[in-house]
């Protein structure tokens, strides 16, 4: 091989001439070159994503340590451990192995703990970021597959927690996993089969905490981390969206490049991502297996609730009416069906099919690269707030015994607030959200035609009394601002205009700099600068007390 | 002695208004002795049947006097605590319960057979005496001390009967076996580990976080409220034990996991992972937005 030392722009740095055999061989360079120039947008929502995949590395990283020590077996032995309340009771082996690990593995129970928080935050990241994608439209052409596969990663999601919640087999996950055959078997004509395919037969049978183990160990795990890979890939090809504003048009991309900055950011949420979990898992119990006791089906516990995410299903079938459909020769479908099988089903095609449901109502089939201010889209914000309120209150009527207990409200007026609210909020929230939307679109048009307020108030000659507002470009002759808005955020305060001190980023809050009229004040001991060294918001002094009014912020002439 | 009186105070005005007109029967000699022969008999018949009505009153008064011994010699078989639990008992429950314990419809029960452990588990807690009718009594601060307890005790339990204290240690038993009990007969309404829980119209299984092992023991031989009775035929006095050994032990372990949360299970995990998870890390990522 030639000597390359004395080419132009060779590297002349041990690193850099390993780097340099490396690229020889491997060729790297372009796409690595390519890759750490990709720029990120800076919004703070663009991380919410971003949680949800490093919780998801928690979650791998935690469950591996979990398999080393748990046994998958439905095999009956006698609890010999260390928790002396359950010494001698006869109970699955998985329990057993469950026991074990939170009792006599070193870090053990840390690890449960931070596993079992973990998979709590990583489907509410996944819904955080699911709610920020869809309130900004960032879901509209050319970005529908990602959020196909969005509602599916979720899905897998929720499978992948109903499958680990039942491993222990404790009294908890056993009265879970209880429900989940009801489910099967309230499926009409195959629902038996579907449950015998299952459970290799009738509940509980001796197979199915091993099945269940190698989907939530293998099959689920292997999926949802090709469909991460391709989800980030297909976020790579088509770039990100961003927010409107100066400088971002829908063929460009404004913010961080990937190294160092966003590298360093993303780092450095990785360790936030890993603390807080660790944090949770070490200071606060989750699932104490060891106080709900082995899984025994003549046994159930007041209280038994699913983990957050089902709790929608459990509350959608706590305050559905008890209507089981008879039909002839001895056919029926139980009720458990509808609020169970047909509310999920709806609830999640609706979400996944809902880029194709929005194209068809506005008949917008363009590219989009630039979101939308949820304002200024009222009807999806309203319908999404529709939504997520017919979710969250399902949500609550999931835990309806626990609130009536602890709030000492009879249980059956809490299934009838269930059931009443389930049909009145949403359209309410649709409502009060459209006007909500409305109103600040009305407010961001009225600042940029007449200004934002400053606050400054005038007496006329004639005697009236006027505020001072500051328009935001050029007037017409009547002091109407000539802007349009352009779906960005509008200025509302002096502040944001420049009408503050100019800022250094400080560490919590912004530390501001005087100004060099104030610093020569200052120095020659006069000023209004010299009495208000601590004051914040602004550097236009009143000039009758001799001080100037700065650049920025300058208050103009009342208009008619 | 009702009857009687109304007539003695009639016979009075009687006797003396012939008194007053006796100036103005002064005339012939005749009819006037007459007049005062037949004056004279009438004093006298008065005269007897007021003696006649004395003599009664003093027999009933000494009939009385007769029989009334006999009465009080009964009740010297109640003993002074009795004495003392009847006295509480028509003060503060015979409202609802019945001058003879008997109950009052729509009211209060009949507490005939319910047996001192009754008394002890609703007036120790506190439950009675009832502030109002409404779905379920709450425990409260106990209204009356150990001692009058006792004296309730002593007179429920001699009138009717029923299951009664136990007595020796009552954690004396098998804690595993106490265990599985517990989440066979308990837990559907009390939780896994006795946090309580919600019934129907506005009933709740009470936690049994700050329950005595007396309570415990009391309230399941009397199953008040809504609880099922479970007397020594369905749990032996070991079981119960057993029960209350385990129930008292799950209660005083400390957490090894760290904050329990009250123990509740899912519910309040959702909510810790919201408010405290989401929460910290949207704090962190608005921050990291923030920078540059």
């Amino acid at each position: 091989m030639a000597r390359t030392a004395t080419a132009p722009g060779a590297p002349t740095t041990k690193l850099g001439k390993a780097a340099l055999e490396v690229d020889d061989r491997m060729i790297v360079a372009p796409w690595l070159r390519r890759t750490m120039n990709k720029v990120y947008p800076d919004h703070w929502s663009f991380l919410l994503g971003e949680i949800a995949l490093y919780s998801f590395l928690i979650l791998l990283l935690s469950g591996t340590y979990l398999t080393f020590f748990f046994d998958a077996s439905m095999r009956e032995v006698v609890y010999e451990g260390s928790y002396a309340p359950l010494r001698g009771v006869e109970m699955s082996a998985a329990y057993d192995s469950a026991l074990n690990l939170s009792f006599d593995v070193r870090g053990g129970l840390f690890m449960r703990q931070l596993h079992h928080w973990a998979a709590l935050l990583f489907v509410a990241s996944i819904v955080v970021h699911l709610l920020r994608i869809f309130f900004t439209g960032a879901f509209r052409r050319p970005r529908e597959t990602n959020w196909l596969l969005g509602v599916v990663m979720l899905v897998l999601a929720l499978l992948m927690g109903v499958t680990g919640y039942t491993l222990p087999d404790d009294l908890l996950s056993g009265t879970g996993l209880r429900i989940i055959s009801a489910i099967l078997l309230s499926i009409p004509v195959i629902g038996t089969w579907a449950h015998f395919a299952v459970f290799n037969g009738d509940f509980v049978g001796e197979q199915i905490i091993g099945r269940f183990y190698i989907a939530h160990v293998l099959i689920i795990p292997a999926i949802l981390l090709a469909l991460i890979a391709l989800h980030l890939l297909i976020l790579v090809k088509q770039k990100h969206t961003q927010f409107p504003g100066a400088g971002r048009t829908e063929h460009n991309v404004v913010g961080n490049r990937l190294f160092p900055t966003f590298a360093a950011k993303a780092t450095g949420l990785i360790f936030v991502v890993f603390g807080v979990c660790a944090a949770l898992g070490g200071l606060v119990q989750i699932n104490p297996i060891w106080l709900w006791g082995p899984y025994n089906p003549a046994q159930v516990s007041a209280a038994s609730q699913p983990d957050w995410y089902i709790g929608f299903l459990d509350g959608s079938t706590r305050i559905f009416p008890p209507w089981d459909i008879e039909l002839p020769g001895d056919y029926n479908i139980p009720a458990l069906f509808w609020p169970t099988v047909v509310v999920a089903g709806l609830m999640f095609t609706v979400l996944a099919l809902y880029p194709m449901i929005e194209r068809r109502m506005t008949g917008d089939t363009a590219s989009h690269h630039l979101l939308q201010r949820p304002r200024d889209v009222p009807v999806r914000t309203a319908l999404g707030a529709m939504g997520l309120t017919f979710y969250v209150w399902l949500m609550v009527a999931g835990g309806n015994d626990v609130i009536a207990d602890k709030f000492d409200i009879s249980l059956n007026a809490m299934t009838w607030v269930g059931r009443i609210g389930v049909i009145i909020l949403p359209p309410i929230a649709y409502a009060l959200t459209y006007r909500i939307c409305l109103g600040l679109q009305q407010h961001d048009r009225e600042v940029l035609e007449h200004g934002i307020e400053t606050g400054v108030i005038r007496r006329l000659p004639s005697g009236e009394f006027i505020e001072v507002h500051q328009p935001l470009g050029p007037v017409d002759e009547h002091g109407h601002g000539q802007l349009a808005y352009g779906g960005a955020p509008v200025p509302k305060r002096m502040n944001h205009v420049g009408g503050a001190r100019r800022a250094v980023r400080g560490f919590f809050s912004p530390v501001e700099e005087p100004t060099q009229v104030e610093i020569e004040q200052r120095a020659e001991g006069r000023g209004l600068a010299t009495g208000e060294s601590s004051r914040e918001l602004t550097t236009s002094g009143r000039p009758s007390e001799g001080g100037r009014p700065s650049e920025g912020g300058r208050p103009q002439e009342p208009r008619d | 002695m009702s009857t009687t009186n109304p007539q003695s105070e009639a016979t009075t005005p009687e006797a003396t208004t012939p008194e007053a007109t006796t100036p103005e029967a002064t005339t012939p000699e005749g009819p006037a002795r007459r007049a005062r022969a037949r004056r004279r008999s009438k004093h006298r018949r008065r005269l007897a049947n007021v003696a006649g009505l004395m003599t009664a009153l003093v027999l009933t008064g000494a009939l009385y006097s007769v029989f009334a011994p006999a009465q009080a010699a009964d009740d010297t078989t109640e003993s002074a605590a009795e004495a003392a639990g009847r006295e509480l008992y028509e003060r503060s429950c015979i409202t609802c319960h019945g001058e003879n314990l008997e109950g009052v419809p729509n009211r209060g029960p009949s507490l005939i057979g319910v047996g001192e452990a009754a008394v002890y588990f609703q007036v120790h807690t506190g439950r009675m005496p009832l502030v109002r009718q409404e779905a379920q009594a709450p425990d409260k601060p106990a209204v009356f001390s150990d001692e009058e307890i006792d004296q309730l005790m002593a007179y429920v339990q001699a009138n009717g009967g029923g299951p009664t204290l136990p007595s020796g240690d009552l954690r004396d038993g098998d804690l595993a076996e106490g265990g599985e009990l517990f989440r066979l007969n308990c837990a559907s309404c009390h939780n896994f580990v006795g946090e309580g829980g919600a019934l129907s119209s506005g009933k709740h299984a009470p936690s049994l976080d700050d329950s005595t092992d007396l309570e415990i023991y009391t309230a399941l031989l009397s199953g008040p409220e809504n609880m099922p009775v479970f007397g020594d035929n369905q749990l032996t006095p070991d079981e119960k034990r057993s029960i209350i050994n385990y129930v008292q032990t799950v209660n005083t372990q400390a957490d090894p996991g760290g904050a329990g949360i009250g123990r509740i299970g899912p519910v309040g995990e959702g909510l810790v992972i919201w408010v405290v998870g989401i929460g910290a890390l949207l704090f962190g990522i608005f921050w990291m937005g923030s920078k540059a």
